[in-house]
């Protein structure tokens, strides 16, 4: 509309030419995600079913078939469930008093929360290792307090693991959340007090439905995040607590079985993808 | 928001900063720690350990590879995925929306997975030198973070500020420079400070592509710790705390923490 009422300033490419000129903007960028990301994905694919006699499906015969390597699945479900839902039951609340601070403080902290995100993720779990000795400073401040008497076997435990990935993925559900939260029009929740609803009813047909988005984000980074986590089980929990990760590292770097070792990676990406896919789909229902 | 849930959630925030925060405060405290173990309340002081970093086997070789794929796969991202976010905001582009989902997509994608496929897929046509095998797969790292913040920033941007340029007597280069340009600085500098801490702290991809003389600085570490963990290592990790904290400081400078939140979703 405004091209027309201006008398054509300046004369505008053929709208072909601005396509071509288009697809060679993205065809570097093309070049890396298809050469380098999609396909070598699909020749892991089949690696995983085929091997010198031709098609195969005993790597997936053993890994869903066999207790220890379904014991192996559950753990890093298990892992991912537990990071992110302590993850949220944190993030969730912390979210609404972030968007209510000012000025410095809300400085300090979205820097509490941008500082351990751009940290390394070996250096907070090496930090993890330190904190959590028998020796270490969480032992001795439960024994200065006369909550425990002896130290408490932490480190390669289950706790230890499910605590520093909790800290170490944490941000990832704090952010999003904040984003949408920090959005959020409090005319909203007057409105429903103003209309008879109580705080409870505010909360749940309210607030939680408009913040739904954040959330959604938040639990599928976490999950995804953390469901396929290797340094922080490597650490934390060792050899006792074997993920799809540790099996998969194990596969290529030790014991050289790459067709069993890309069955779990497709069996881990196939989760992710699970993830993402159902995550799009309930961000688009409308609400 | 009632009272009580307002109490509840402040609790929670600062007990959740606090969380964050305490883990980075150890590694520091315990980088002076006097004696090889880490006696932590800290009995005295002393910075030898910085001085060991040099020492730990292999430290220098590592350092200056993972600094050299950092920034390189981070300037290869940062051109090509700007070209890219460009073209996706035009609307120029048939399938625009499908293609920048593609270009995402790795963030949410098990970086292990990723690097077993791409050994897989080097080996199969025979490309096997380390150094450019690493650099090439962390494209794959950089290219999502640089794609994510730049399509955000474009998306805030307005394409007629050009043309508005032009007609006011402005050459194409030149109204590209004054005015999208400085409109899209904060953007790509988040993007590229993103992208070069991604690589450089890589681990599940890089342990699949490195061999016994070309180890970046994240398996080197991993190593080390799992070795014989000693406050050198504290030393090493605080340093790098550091740097990361003067690249956090310089983007709030410019930017802001809080514009930050906003476009990292």
């Amino acid at each position: 509309m405004t091209e027309a009422a201006l008398p054509a300033p300046v004369t505008a490419p053929a709208a072909d030419r601005e396509q071509l000129v288009a697809i060679g903007f993205v065809l570097p960028s093309f070049v890396i995600i298809a050469g380098v990301f999609a396909l070598p994905l699909v020749l892991l694919l089949g690696v995983s079913i085929v091997d010198a006699n031709g098609l195969t499906f005993t790597h997936y015969k053993r890994l869903l078939g066999m207790p220890y390597y379904l014991g192996v699945i559950w753990n890093s479900l298990r892992l991912g469930l537990l990071t992110t839902l302590i993850a949220f039951l944190i993030s969730y609340p912390a979210a609404f008093a972030l968007a209510r601070a000012r000025g410095p403080l809300r400085s300090v902290l979205l820097a509490t929360l941008f500082l351990p995100l751009a940290a390394s993720v070996i250096v907070k779990a090496f930090a993890w290792t330190i904190l959590l000795r028998s020796d270490g400073i969480v032992n001795e401040t439960l024994i200065a307090l006369g909550i425990i008497e002896d130290p408490i076997r932490m480190i390669f435990t289950e706790t230890a693991l499910i605590v520093g990935a909790v800290n170490i993925f944490l941000p990832f559900m704090i952010l999003p959340i904040y984003a949408i939260v920090a959005q959020l029009d409090p005319r909203y929740a007057e409105a429903a007090a103003t209309l008879g609803a109580s705080p409870v009813g505010t909360f749940f047909r309210v607030i939680l439905p408009l913040t739904l988005p954040g959330i959604i984000a938040g639990v599928a980074l976490v999950f995804s995040l953390s469901v396929s986590a290797y340094v922080v089980p490597t650490l934390l929990i060792g050899e006792k607590y074997p993920t799809l990760a540790t099996t998969i590292a194990k596969a290529y770097l030790l014991a050289r079985e790459p067709g069993f070792g890309a069955a779990a990676g497709v069996v881990l990406l196939g989760i992710a993808i699970a993830v993402v896919t159902l995550s799009a789909r309930l961000s688009r229902e409308p609400k | 928001m009632n009272r009580a849930a307002i109490v509840v959630c402040w609790i929670m925030a600062i007990g959740l900063a606090l969380f964050l925060v305490i883990p980075l405060l150890v590694i520091a405290a315990a980088s002076f720690s006097p004696t090889p173990v880490f006696d932590l309340p800290l009995t005295g002081a002393s910075t030898r350990w910085y001085g060991r970093i040099g020492r730990l086997d292999g430290f220098w070789p590592s350092l200056l590879l993972s600094l050299q794929i950092a920034l390189l796969s981070t300037a290869i991202s940062l051109v090509s995925g700007t070209l890219a976010a460009i073209a996706i905001a035009r609307g120029k582009l048939p399938g625009a929306g499908i293609f920048a989902t593609a270009l995402v997509s790795p963030l949410m994608m098990p970086g292990l997975v990723l690097g077993i496929a791409l050994l897989q897929g080097f080996r199969a046509v025979g490309f096997t030198a380390p150094w450019a095998t690493l650099l090439v797969a962390h494209l794959v790292i950089t290219l999502p973070y640089v794609a994510r913040t730049m399509i955000a920033g474009l998306a805030r941007f307005d394409f007629t500020l050009i043309e508005a340029a032009r007609t006011l007597g402005c050459t194409y280069p030149g109204s590209v420079l004054r005015v999208m340009v400085p409109a899209l600085a904060p953007s790509f500098l988040i993007a590229g400070i993103f992208s070069f801490l991604a690589s450089f702290d890589n681990y599940p991809v890089s342990i699949f592509l490195a061999d016994v003389r070309t180890k970046t600085l994240p398996i080197r570490m991993l190593q080390y710790i799992e070795e014989a963990p000693d406050p050198t290592l504290a030393a090493l990790s605080t340093l790098i705390l550091l740097g990361t904290v003067i690249l956090l400081f310089v983007s709030d400078r410019v930017v802001g923490l809080h514009r930050m939140a906003g476009t990292s979703d």
